[in-house]
């Protein structure tokens, strides 16, 4: 099965023209060109299914989660991100961000022991710096590889090709949670607990963003594209690893407006 | 005699007038700030949504370069349209602007901003940084704001940043899907505009 995902995988990033730059820049270092929606009808129709899902059941779902107390959320939202550190560090280290890597191992230390598994964020209160996720699709970002085009995955949302194979590499190895729960002999974690954390973690999410979500679907002429814009914006700023990453993007189509 | 007191007095005048005029030149910061202080005193007040809408809708006339704006999202369209469908584009883009923008901003109740620092660009663009302070219900955001600083007394804000995602730029992307999925007719735009400002 590994194999067969593997290779639809990698026939899908040969198709789509995915490969790393070869003039030895980082794509993010020139001014970067826009992802292409290459299956924007079946993306739209997928859109379109998991708009239907968010409604009869994520949302609401969503919404009986913020009605826990605030402690429990906060507890939630603190393991849920100590565990994904679990593949930051990994990411940290691939990118050769051996600082951050060491910071983050710390922090995971600190949180899964005096945290209690990660419910109490101590690191923070320690003083350690802000904690950044990472992941495969970024580190193959960062390694000069495009996105590839855009994609809706049904349930999941948006994507690229790049990302969605850096997903892929969590259940391929890439990730110690998922290794611990499908493949570890121990009574406490197995592949239903690891799917429980996933879907919690989608929930926590879209607990988080019950009305900027609804604002934006509200107020947008075409939600599609204004959430295709925000998934790739957030994507390039990540990879970039720089908040302030529209200072210098974009300026020149700002000049354009000043010469009218 | 009378002439010459009349004249350094005009003379005296036009100079108060014109440092009191540089007076007004505020710094970047300060500008978001009492803009968001303004938006907040509106939305916080005992008002109905209808004059929420319209005192928000106030703020953004004064404080946001929608002109601008309306320019930036049309991208390259801009130079193959004709001048009467810019004409037209403005004052559809305009209506639309000012109903999103409040539409938005009037969900709040009490949103807390506050300013943290500022970088300048270069000559017309100052980054003013600000955070939303995170409540029980959602957590802290940080908020970027694009001022265009080439006229001094005038500031304008040209875009927000949140967390990193520029609003201008989202816009932009998505007026291009609407013209883009009508073989570059940019009447499909202007007719969705028409029908959202309905």
């Amino acid at each position: 099965m590994k194999k067969i995902l593997t290779a639809s995988l990698i026939a899908i990033m040969l198709t789509t023209g995915v490969n790393a730059d070869t003039d030895g820049e980082n794509s993010l270092s020139k001014k970067s060109k826009p992802v292409k929606d290459c299956f924007e009808g079946l993306n739209r129709a997928t859109f379109s299914l998991n708009m239907g899902l968010d409604k009869a059941i994520f949302k609401p779902v969503a919404k009986g989660y913020r009605s826990l107390p605030s402690p429990v959320r906060t507890g939630t939202s603190n393991a849920l991100n100590n565990l994904s550190s679990l593949i930051t560090i990994p990411n940290n280290i691939l990118q050769g961000e051996f600082k951050a890597a060491g910071v983050n191992v710390g922090r995971l230390v600190v949180n899964t022991t005096v945290g209690v598994i990660g419910i109490f964020d101590v690191a923070e209160k320690m003083g350690f710096s802000e904690y950044e996720k990472e992941d495969y699709g970024q580190t193959l970002g960062k390694w000069g590889v495009g996105p590839g085009c855009y994609i809706v995955i049904p349930v999941l949302g948006p994507s690229t090709v790049r990302d969605t194979f850096g997903s892929f590499i969590n259940i391929l190895g890439g990730d110690p949670y998922y290794n611990a729960s499908t493949h570890g002999n121990n009574e406490y974690l197995n592949d239903k607990v690891y799917m429980a954390t996933k879907v919690i973690s989608g929930v926590d999410f879209r607990a988080k963003n019950l009305e900027s979500i609804d604002n934006l679907k509200k107020n947008s002429i075409d939600f599609y594209a204004s959430v295709r814009s925000l998934y790739l914006q957030d994507r390039q700023q990540k990879i970039k690893n720089s908040n302030p990453t529209i200072e210098i993007m974009y300026e020149g189509d700002w000049e354009e407006v000043e010469t009218q | 005699m009378n002439l010459k007191k009349i004249l350094t007095l005009l003379t005296f005048l036009i100079i108060s007038f014109s440092n009191t005029t540089n007076s007004y030149s505020i710094e970047p910061d300060t500008f978001v700030q009492s803009t968001v202080n303004r938006a907040a005193k509106t939305l916080s007040g005992n008002l109905s949504k209808d004059e929420r809408i319209k005192k928000l809708k106030e703020i953004a006339k004064d404080t946001v370069d929608i002109n601008g704006i309306g320019l930036y999202t049309l991208g390259a369209y801009k130079k193959t349209i004709s001048n009467t469908q810019i004409e037209q584009y403005k004052v559809l883009f305009e209506q639309y602007f000012l109903k999103s923008f409040s539409s938005r901003l009037a969900e709040y109740s009490n949103p807390e901003i506050e300013v943290t620092s500022k970088k300048k660009l270069n000559d017309n663009y100052t980054m003013v940084n600000s955070i939303l302070v995170g409540t029980d219900q959602r957590p802290e955001v940080k908020i970027d704001w694009r001022v265009y600083t080439k006229d001094p007394n005038n500031l304008l804000i040209r875009d927000l940043i949140i967390e990193g995602l520029s609003l201008v730029r989202t816009q932009k992307e998505e007026f291009s899907s609407i013209i883009e999925s009508n073989n570059g007719d940019i009447n499909a735009l202007l007719t969705t505009l028409k029908d959202f400002n309905k």
